[in-house]
This record gives structure tokens, sequence and C-alpha cells, in this order.
């Protein structure tokens, strides 16, 4: 064998070996915090978890249902202002690329993407809990919404993208309008992978904690007013964690195994939904 | 030319019924530019009323551009333009006032890749144009569907599994649904823009076959690199060269007493 072969060998099996290692430094933080979640969090995990209120200050027991249940609100709210902003400003974006009102669009879809989650809950707290004068749901929805607009929109401009010309042009070809084109055959191929950028999106936002903090504010008990404070698993963790009482903080430690097995569970979901898509085609 | 077989004859009756009328079509002086590329220089054709007529040349002459010029397709590239007048049984279709999707209604088209829209069922594909146009009349979409798929060769072949994705069907079959869901509008022109070019000789044989039947209902603009083709399935072969038509005649002129040099060049195979 040639000293060369041998050369190459050898760095190749070096390259691959380093690449491999970075790729574990990569993983490991996240399966060590899957474990302490789950190591330090199943012990809290009962049925009063996910059944009751949280119980008086101090007391054992007691759960975070108000608190789920809050949380998948407040991530509906944020959906009815992202979803169909994303969507449609999304589609724009793919349909008309070269118009000068798209590259304004996007960059600024960029710095918002950018901007820190607490500030999204100052515009919030501006121009919703301060003219109401109290804190609501609505609020810590609309700064969930705004959070969620840039990364739907920015998976919905590559996803639509890529449904090609020609089936853009059978449709214009049979002398169907433009618009009709879009929402009926040109968005329909492009669903799924849409309905994937929103998941993905909505199990990031799920767990946003800063643009809740003066917004949602937080409430020990059930609410379904939009108007009113509403919990959310953040922010209950959140309180428990910096609470004295060891049993709430056995508790933050099961809602925050809660709200990753959610966001992981809605991720991975998702993915499989979308591989089978690939299959399928 | 083929026999007109049984299932000829079948396809032939399918067809009548979806399609009332035939168009002729004139160009006039029609231009066309991609940004200021000037594709297209001044082209004037008389097509026929139930003739296929073929549109030759090689790579990049605008033989496909002169095409989407007869159903405002060309417009829709961004940057591109046109001149020119079109007169589709005597009226502009490119007159002020005119919709150009209107105009799309009454020229179907064909392209070169199949390209059945993906998340609809091969009847879903059928019924798109008259669904997409505001039929919900079950019992009219059941109808025109069967007929166009009929009137396309294909029926037999998908009976048992309308419900199917249109992308499951082969290569050729997927052309043949193209051809249904333009029919299924009641065309009054066909453009075919090399229709056979990703198809299997079988697959294309069918397509031409198809192209000829069809003609005896509906006017068809058939646009091919392929000579021997456009010899086959043409009653009248036009020739374009660097955006400009050469010659056009009958198929049987062109190919056996071409008038023009260079028309005489290209058939031979001495360039393109």
């Amino acid at each position: 064998m040639s000293r060369s072969y041998l050369r190459r060998r050898w760095t190749d099996r070096l390259v691959a070996g380093v690449t491999f290692l970075c790729a574990v430094a990569v993983l490991t933080p996240l399966f060590l915090i899957l474990f302490f979640l789950a190591r330090t969090g199943v012990g809290a995990l009962n049925l009063d978890f996910f059944t009751h209120l949280p119980g008086a200050a101090g007391e054992p027991g007691g759960g975070m249902a108000n608190a789920i249940a809050g949380t998948l609100l407040l991530v509906g709210l944020a959906a009815l202002l992202g979803v169909p902003v994303g969507v449609l400003g999304g589609t724009f974006l793919a349909e008309y690329p070269t118009s000068r009102l798209a590259g304004v669009v996007r960059l600024l879809a960029d710095v918002m993407n950018g901007v820190p989650s607490i500030v999204m809950g100052l515009f919030a707290y501006t121009i919703l809990v301060l003219p109401l004068r109290h804190f609501s749901a609505a609020a810590g929805g609309l700064a969930l919404g705004i959070m969620l607009i840039p990364t739907v929109m920015r998976t919905t401009e590559e996803i639509v993208r890529l449904v090609p010309q020609s089936v853009r042009e059978a449709s214009l070809a049979l002398g169907i309008p433009q618009w009709r084109t879009l929402l009926r055959v040109v968005l329909p191929t492009a669903a799924g992978g849409i309905v994937a950028g929103i998941m993905v999106g909505l199990a990031r936002i799920a767990g946003e904690t800063a643009p809740l903090l003066f917004t949602a504010l937080g409430n020990r008990f059930w609410n379904w007013d939009p108007l009113q404070p509403i919990a959310a698993l953040p922010l209950q963790i959140f309180a428990y964690a910096v609470s004295p009482f060891e049993d709430w903080h056995r508790q933050a430690w099961a809602g925050a195994l809660v709200l990753v097995s959610l966001v992981l569970g809605i991720n991975i979901a998702t993915r499989a939904a979308a591989a089978r898509q690939v299959k399928l085609r | 030319m083929p026999d007109t077989t049984q299932a000829g004859v079948a396809v032939t009756a399918d067809a009548a019924v979806l399609i009332d009328h035939a168009a002729g079509i004139e160009a006039q002086d029609v231009h066309a530019w991609f940004d200021r590329l000037h594709v297209l220089r001044g082209v004037f054709m008389t097509i026929a009323p139930r003739r296929v007529t073929a549109i030759i040349g090689p790579s990049g002459c605008g033989k496909s551009t002169f095409l989407r010029c007869l159903n405002r397709m060309h417009e829709l590239v961004p940057g591109a333009r046109s001149s020119g007048r079109v007169l589709m049984d005597g009226d502009d279709i490119y007159a002020p006032g005119v919709d150009p999707v209107q105009v799309r209604r009454r020229v179907g088209m064909v392209f070169q890749k199949p390209n059945p829209f993906p998340t609809m069922s091969i009847y879903d594909n059928a019924a798109a144009g008259l669904r997409l146009a505001g039929e919900r009349d079950r019992r009219v979409l059941d109808e025109t569907v069967e007929r166009s798929l009929r009137a396309a060769a294909l029926w037999d072949e998908v009976k048992d599994r309308l419900g199917r994705p249109g992308t499951s069907l082969s290569g050729g079959q997927q052309q043949r649904l193209c051809i249904a869901r333009a029919l299924a509008v009641s065309p009054e022109v066909l453009l075919m823009d090399e229709p056979a070019s990703a198809l299997d000789p079988a697959a294309t044989l069918r397509i031409e076959e198809l192209a000829r039947e069809l003609a005896r209902q509906l006017t068809i603009v058939i646009v091919t690199h392929n000579m021997q083709q456009a010899a086959r399935v043409s009653d009248v072969t036009g020739f374009i060269l660097d955006g400009e038509l050469v010659e056009v005649g009958t198929t049987d002129q062109i190919f056996t007493r071409p008038r023009d040099r260079r028309t005489e060049d290209y058939i031979t195979g001495r360039f393109g």
C-alpha cells in the first residue's frame, strides 16, 4: 500500500473522529439536562400535579393544572395572531420575492427574530397592559404571537418557494386566477412543511418566560378570561424555583420536565410527520 | 399517421362532447422579450382549427415562447414582455380589457414535464379546472371527469383507482392525466410544449396518437425538437430559427420539399 494512501486513510479517520466528538459535545448538555430533569422532576409528578391548583404557600401538595392549561391557552392566543400573519406574510415573500416591500419585510423579520424576548413583553405591556390597566392573558398572547411571526414567516417562505413553478403554471394555464392558484394549489402543496414550521414555532414560544413576566403575570387560580392574568408553566416554574419551600422546588423541577417533554414531543412528532410525508412523495 | 382504432373512435366521441368549438389562431407580428433579450422577432402565422400544427426548431429558438404567447403565459415570467396581435377567431387576445385568465380558459396547455397537482387524486386533478372555476355539482363533475379521462385515453387504466394520488401514475399516464385536466374545461385550442420529451418511446407514441385523435375536435399546436415526431403527428409544420418563423407549410411539404435553405439544413440534421 502506498504511503499517500495510508496518509489519506488516517486523515480521513482523524477528521471523522473529530466531527464525531464535536457532535457528542453538542448533544451532551441536552442529554444531561434531560437526565437531571427526569431524575429530579419525576419524583414530584403525580396525578395531583396535572389536576390540582397550587397549594397554599409552604403547604405540601397541590399541582400546576392551571399553569398547564394557561400555557396552552397562551400558545393558542399567540397562534391566533402569529399563524395567519406569518403564513400570509411568508407567502407574500415567496410569491413576490423581488418587490421592494418584500426586502424590507424580510429584513424586519430577521431583526425581530433577534430582538430579546423581554422586549416583546415590554411592547405588549405598553400597548395592552398600560391602557387596560391590568395584566392579561391577551397581553401574554400578543407578546408570544409577535415572537411567533418571524419564525412562521421565514419557514413558510422557504417552503412555498420549494413548490415547483410547474405546479403554479399548471394551475394558471387552466385559467385559474393567481389568488386562487395560491390558495387552492400552492398553499395546499406546501401545507405539510408550513404546519411543521408552525409547530416548531409554537414549541419555541411555549417555553418563553420573559415576555410573560409583566403581561400574563401568573395566577394561582383557574382563569379562562383573556382579559385577566393567567398562569403559565414557565412563570410557575420561576415562582416556585425562587421560593423558600422544598416541596415547591420539587414541583418546579416537575414543571420543567413537563414543559421540556411538551416541547420535545412537539418537535419529534413534527419531524416524524414530515419524514412520513417525504416518503409518500 | 395511425389508423382510427376502436379506442380511437371512443376517444373522439368523448372529446366531441367536451369540445363544442375549435378556434383558429392568427399570430400577427408577435414579438417577445425576456428583459432585454429579444427572443421572438415578428412572427406571422395562421393556425387552422382542427389540425395539428407542429412548431420545430433548435433549442432556444423561441418556439416555446411563441407557444406561451398564444395563451398569455409568457407574460407571467418576471421581466417578460410581448407585442403584436394574436387573433382567436378574429378577436385579439391582447386587446385592452381582455382578461388573460379568460384566455387561458379557452386555450389549454400541456407542459414538457408532466405536472399533475401533487396534493390531488387522479379524480381531483381531472376535476381541478371545473372545481376551481366554481363547479360544485357532483354529477357534473363525475361526468366530466370520466369523459375527459376517456378523451385522454386514460379511463380504462385508472377507473378503479380514481382516489389515488395523481403522482402515483407512470410518467406517460401522468401526461395523459394532464391532457385530461386540460380537456375537462372544454378548451378551444390545446397547446403542447414538448409533451413527450420526458417520456419513453411507447408513452410518446400514445401521446402522439392522442394528439391526432383530439385534432378531430380541437385545434392543436405542438412544439417539439423531435422532427420525426413533427412528421408523424402534424398536418402543418412551422420552422422557427433565432426567433423568426423561417418557413411554414404542410408537414409533407416542409419535410420533402423545404423552400428555405435553412429549413433544409435543419431537417437534414446539419445543425440543431
